[in-house]
């Protein structure tokens, strides 16, 4: 690797720039979006939604760009070191890459559901857009970030802006009490993640992942059991868990995807929870990966209390948003079996199956949450399990597609969210986890039960009130999609697999990372 | 045609129901007619089958194999290949006909969403075809789950009073079983890799591999698969879900249920649990526990089913014990129970379709089904009691009637086994007897004591079209069941021979695990015979084949997965 030391250089260059060229021009789009919503006059707030949609249409190219470039330089074997930037602290990588396209998927989808949607709750303010946008300017930061400075500024961006769209709608109580709930559990667990993090600063002297690699080794051999070490990991770990809203972290989730407004909702259930996966693998495959035999246990644990937790009380809900609030706690705790399946280094069948994982719940969840959002009607909150029943005889195809997005998060084949499950109870299979597989497999039959509660109702009862509903193009293009995807990926998956595997391309760079930047 | 009989067979269906989706709902009649003119169709395509097959009968292996394996998606080694022997044949057949019969005694019962309702079964139809014709484990399990969602509508929707709670119980309960069966099969995907280095969900490369798992994992393995199988044929602890999804269904539901449904829990029993894991099938401890489990539920059931006041419940606990005879019959292990369980799967759909349109004529007319409701119906409708006793005498086991030749061979090759099983057997046939009797008695005989069934209308024309085909077959199997014994000799024979080597009388070979056609130069065109591409085989499973055939091999031209599904319509065309 020492011929690629040569494109490294202590002073920031354009090539920094480029690397940061999505988020860039995400930030300059939402900064756009403040300056011309003042100029806009009430029928015209629409035009914020479509810059901002545009923002990310800008955002996507950069990165495809990105991505282009980094096959180019692949193909000469300097990937890793000439898609580090900015001293190293934010590496482009093919995971990266991988994210990034998640999110822009998941925040254009949610612009796209939320545009009717603010319309109704009186509430079109540009400053709903430009958060969403700097929200995902942060993601892009947790998951390209390989510096824990860097990727705790990005972790912060984005869980600020989050905290202000779910209090957005400022006449609503639950908005409001989510809002602040959000505010206050998120603020102090960040606050427990910096400080772990900031033991591990103390421990290694550094703050780039790699190197805090290599340094805890060292610490690990020397003294196996050192307090610090175990103190920093459970402090990290619980920050980390908690952004993925893990049992026993998860207490915030139910209220805030509640109160939320639904597609903000939606955007948190799955970009919000796909940024948080991104940080926490990163920093468990990559900074913590000396000190996997310690936190195995711990999430084997918080695995199973996840799974059980989110599933059992997902059954008793008669709110839709918290119902689903339930079951993604549900499914981070499938996902969490992933990581405890696979270390990413000598197997990565579980993290493959995280991150098509985050994939196919990012079509499935957000579809389930756009067909939601629309029976938000001008006189009805249309969240509960009573107002979505006799969907059908109002609306056929919506009611359809929400069948679909229930199965498919049921885990029924050849849908999508089948994918998810199989590849989690494949690498299970695969490391010899069979109790754990079991575990797993017989908590989707009560996740089926909940989902079916849903169908039930829609498809199966008789409209509650007269209201009929309507979906507005912008919407019935987010449904389109999501749809489409749903469907498409559980057909024909290979492709997906493919590219998931290849986003995995990463996984062995952690060495030379480690080595170049001594 | 000929090379792509079973794609036509498996995607008719589902190209009515495309059909019908385009339709607008508001043209009841039109639906109607598409829908029956599908599900006709859809036994139509099914007919140049027989003859095919029957050419095909003593060849061992599957046959009519179209696609490849890891053709789907090979980056996981699954495949769209469907191929069929004696024994899926014979339950394709009974799908397509009684698919076209419930459709067409639907007509009247179902007047609510009636285009959904056409599409939800037509679709259905597809799905439980796909789950005999698959020879892939992969989509084999696609199609098991995939089928539930239709039946789990066609109830919800369509059915009872408790329609929500059948519903979702029907759907728990089969899940629960085909979750842990998909850990099964991902450990024989693993398995295999071990072995041979190729990740693959083949069919006949996993019967090669899946035997030579040995000790506890063997003994788990054959569990969570035969969880999954019983819960669905169902067996006896696992059975409470069958009189709910019965009791709640609509008639034309019930009539699939039965008819076809269980028989894949049977089927699944037949095709892996015992091939995969022979030695856990002939253990001894275990192989006394599945009999012992089938001899409650025949009598079990039998018993509950003498209790019941409400007509469909009855016939849904006959079902109980009628099942219990087909695994009594696959696990007795010998030539005879087998294809005598095969043979009272196939009797099982015939007859007791046959009892559930004949419970919901009577429910179309009076819409109540409790036994006390009745009495003297044979005086206002003649044809139809006379029908009806027929089916109840095939249903029994009454001898010239097909009933009869399916339980006696099932009871023949238990007593060769072991003859305490068949004695604790015998029980069922007398009990079979007595409540169906005692129902009819009930419900035909004597004056008509209750006013509202003085002016009961004796069956149309329609209704009696749906009876017809079904007491053909009836007596066909009853009088001349030759045919359909030389078709299962074949698989079933070799079977044995998988399961039991030492069998007696059983020289073949045992070839049922390579889909070899071992009679390349036959007149008739053969498709040509599957086969992996080189680099997916590993060294070893070559020399197995047979070495005739081998120079004749090539790699099969054939369509992707993706072809296939989504150009059924332009298959059809041709």
């Amino acid at each position: 690797m020492t011929t690629s030391l040569t494109t490294f250089s202590l002073s920031y260059s354009w090539a920094d720039y480029r690397l940061a060229l999505p988020m860039l021009l995400l930030t300059v789009f939402a900064l756009g979006i403040l300056m011309i919503d003042l100029m806009l006059p009430a029928h015209w707030k629409r035009l914020n939604a479509i810059t901002a949609l545009i923002g990310v249409a800008f955002s996507s190219v950069a990165v495809v760009k990105l991505h282009l470039a980094y096959h180019a330089a692949e193909k000469q074997g300097i990937a890793v070191a000439a898609f580090s930037g900015f001293m190293g602290s934010l590496v482009v990588d093919r995971f990266a890459i991988y994210f990034f396209y998640l999110f822009l998927m998941g925040a254009g989808v949610a612009i796209l559901m939320s545009m009717r949607y603010l319309e109704i709750e009186h509430e079109n303010h540009g400053e709903f857009y430009a958060l969403m946008l700097l929200s995902v300017v942060g993601m892009m930061c947790m998951a390209a970030g390989y510096d824990i400075v860097l990727i705790f500024i990005g972790l912060e961006l984005m869980a600020i802006s989050t905290y202000v769209l779910v209090g957005f709608l400022r006449r609503d109580k639950r908005s409001n009490e989510a809002a602040l709930k959000y505010l206050l559990l998120g603020a102090f667990s960040s606050g427990i993640f910096a400080y772990g993090l900031s033991l591990f600063y103390g421990l290694t002297g550094s703050t780039n992942l790699g190197q805090i690699a290599q340094k805890l080794q060292e610490v690990i051999a020397t003294r196996p059991n050192d307090p610090v070490v175990i103190f920093a990991l459970l402090a990290t770990t619980t920050g980390l868990l908690f952004k993925i809203a893990a049992v026993p972290f998860h207490q915030w989730a139910p209220d805030a995807y509640e109160g939320a407004p639904t597609s903000i909702t939606g955007f948190m259930s799955v970009a919000v929870k796909s940024a948080g996966w991104a940080m926490l693998l990163r920093i468990f495959l990559f900074g913590l990966y000396p000190l996997r035999s310690m936190y195995v246990p711990l999430l084997i644990f918080v695995a199973i209390a996840t799974m059980t937790g989110g599933n059992l009380a997902a059954i008793t809900q008669d709110n839709l948003k918290r119902l689903l609030a339930y079951s993604s706690i549900a499914h981070v705790g499938y996902m969490l079996l992933g990581l405890i399946a696979s270390d990413g280094q000598t197997n990565s069948t579980g993290i493959m199956a995280i991150m098509i994982y985050l994939l196919v719940y990012t079509f499935m969840n957000l579809g389930a949450f756009a067909v939601i959002t629309s029976l938000r009607r001008r006189n009805i909150i249309g969240d509960t399990v009573d107002d979505i029943a006799g969907l059908y005889f109002k609306a056929p195809t919506e009611a359809i597609l929400m069948l679909i997005f229930l199965l498919s998060l049921a885990g029924i084949p050849p849908l999508a969210g089948f994918w998810g499950k199989y590849f989690i109870f494949l690498s299970l299979i695969e490391t010899g986890h069979y109790t754990l597989a079991s575990i797993g497999v017989l908590y989707s039959v009560v996740g089926l039960y909940y989902y079916m509660r849903i169908a039930n109702s829609m498809l199966m009862r008789q409209p509650i009130d007269a209201e009929p509903v309507h979906t507005r193009p912008a919407m019935r293009l987010a449904l389109t999609i999501t749809a489409v995807g749903t469907v498409v990926i559980g057909l024909f998956p290979n492709f997906f697999i493919n590219v998931t595997n290849w986003s995995l391309g990463l996984v062995q760079g952690t060495q030379h990372m480690a080595g170049m930047l001594r | 045609m000929y090379n792509h009989i079973l794609s036509i067979i498996l995607f008719t269906p589902l190209v009515g129901a495309v059909l019908l989706m385009l339709l607008p709902k508001e043209n009841k009649d039109a639906i109607r007619w598409i829908g029956n003119i599908f599900g006709m169709l859809g036994f139509a395509v099914s007919l140049p089958l027989v003859p095919w097959f029957w050419a095909l009968k003593d060849h061992a292996g599957f046959q009519f194999v179209e696609g490849a394996p890891n053709n789907w998606i090979p980056s996981i080694g699954a495949g769209y290949v469907i191929g069929i022997d004696g024994i899926s044949f014979l339950l394709i057949m009974l799908t397509t006909l009684l698919g076209a019969v419930s459709i067409l005694s639907s007509w009247n019962a179902i007047q609510e969403r009636v285009k959904e309702y056409y599409v939800w079964f037509l679709v259905l139809q597809t799905g439980m075809l796909g789950v005999f014709m698959a020879n892939d484990m992969f989509l084999f399990f696609v199609f098991w789950e995939a089928m539930l969602v239709p039946m789990y509508l066609l109830i919800g929707i369509w059915g009872g009073p408790r329609k929500l709670y059948a519903a979702i119980k029907f759907f728990l309960y089969t899940l629960f079983g085909s979750v842990l069966m998909l850990l099964g099969i991902l450990f024989l995907y693993f398995h295999h890799q071990t072995l041979t280095g190729v990740y693959t969900f083949y069919l006949p490369d996993l019967y090669a591999t899946a035997p030579k798992i040995g000790g506890h994992a063997a003994i788990w393995l054959f569990f969570a698969f035969f969880v999954g199988f019983a819960i669905k044929v169902p067996m006896f602890p696992f059975h409470t879900w069958l009189p709910d999804a019965h009791v709640e269904a609509p008639t034309a539901g019930s009539v699939i249920l039965a008819g076809v449904l269980l028989k894949m829990g049977t089927y699944g029993l037949i095709r892996f649990s015992l091939p995969f894991f022979p030695a856990v099938a002939m253990t001894p401890w275990v192989r006394q526990f599945v009999v012992v489990l089938s001899l409650i539920a025949i009598i079990y059931g039998a018993l509950v089913s003498l209790m019941q006041k409400d007509m469909k419940k009855l016939v849904a606990y006959s079902s109980v014990s009628h099942l219990g005879f087909c695994t009594l019959g696959i696990f007795a292990l010998s030539p005879l129970g087998l294809s005598g369980s095969v043979l009272q799967q196939i009797n099982h759909g015939i007859s007791t379709g046959a009892l559930f349109l004949i419970v919901g004529i009577l429910y179309e007319r009076r819409h109540t089904r409790e036994i006390s409701e009745y009495g003297g119906i044979s005086n206002v409708m003649p044809v139809y009691a006379t029908i009806t006793l027929i089916m109840f005498m095939s249903s029994m086991g009454l001898p010239l009637l097909n009933g009869f030749v399916g339980e006696f061979t099932i009871l023949q090759g238990t007593f060769m086994e072991n003859k305490v099983w068949a004695a604790w057997a015998v029980p069922g046939v007398i009990l079979a007897a007595a409540y169906l009797l005692w129902l009819y008695q009930r419900v035909f005989f004597g004056p008509v004591n209750n006013p509202k069934n003085e002016k009961l209308l004796d069956l149309s024309g329609r209704e009696l079209a749906t009876f017809i085909p079904l007491l053909i077959v009836a007596f066909w199997i009853g009088l001349y069941p030759k045919p359909f014994f030389q078709i299962l000799s074949t698989p079933v024979n070799n079977l044995v021979a998988t399961v039991r080597p030492d069998y007696p009388g059983l020289t073949k070979p045992v070839l049922a695990a390579q889909p070899v056609n071992p009679n390349p130069e036959a007149a008739t065109p053969l498709p040509e015979p599957l086969k992996a591409p080189e680099t997916q085989k590993p060294a070893t499973t070559g020399d197995e084949q047979k070495p005739g055939v081998a120079t004749k091999q090539r790699p099969v031209p054939v369509n992707t997965a993706k072809a296939n599904l989504a150009a059924a319509p332009a298959t059809l065309a041709k």
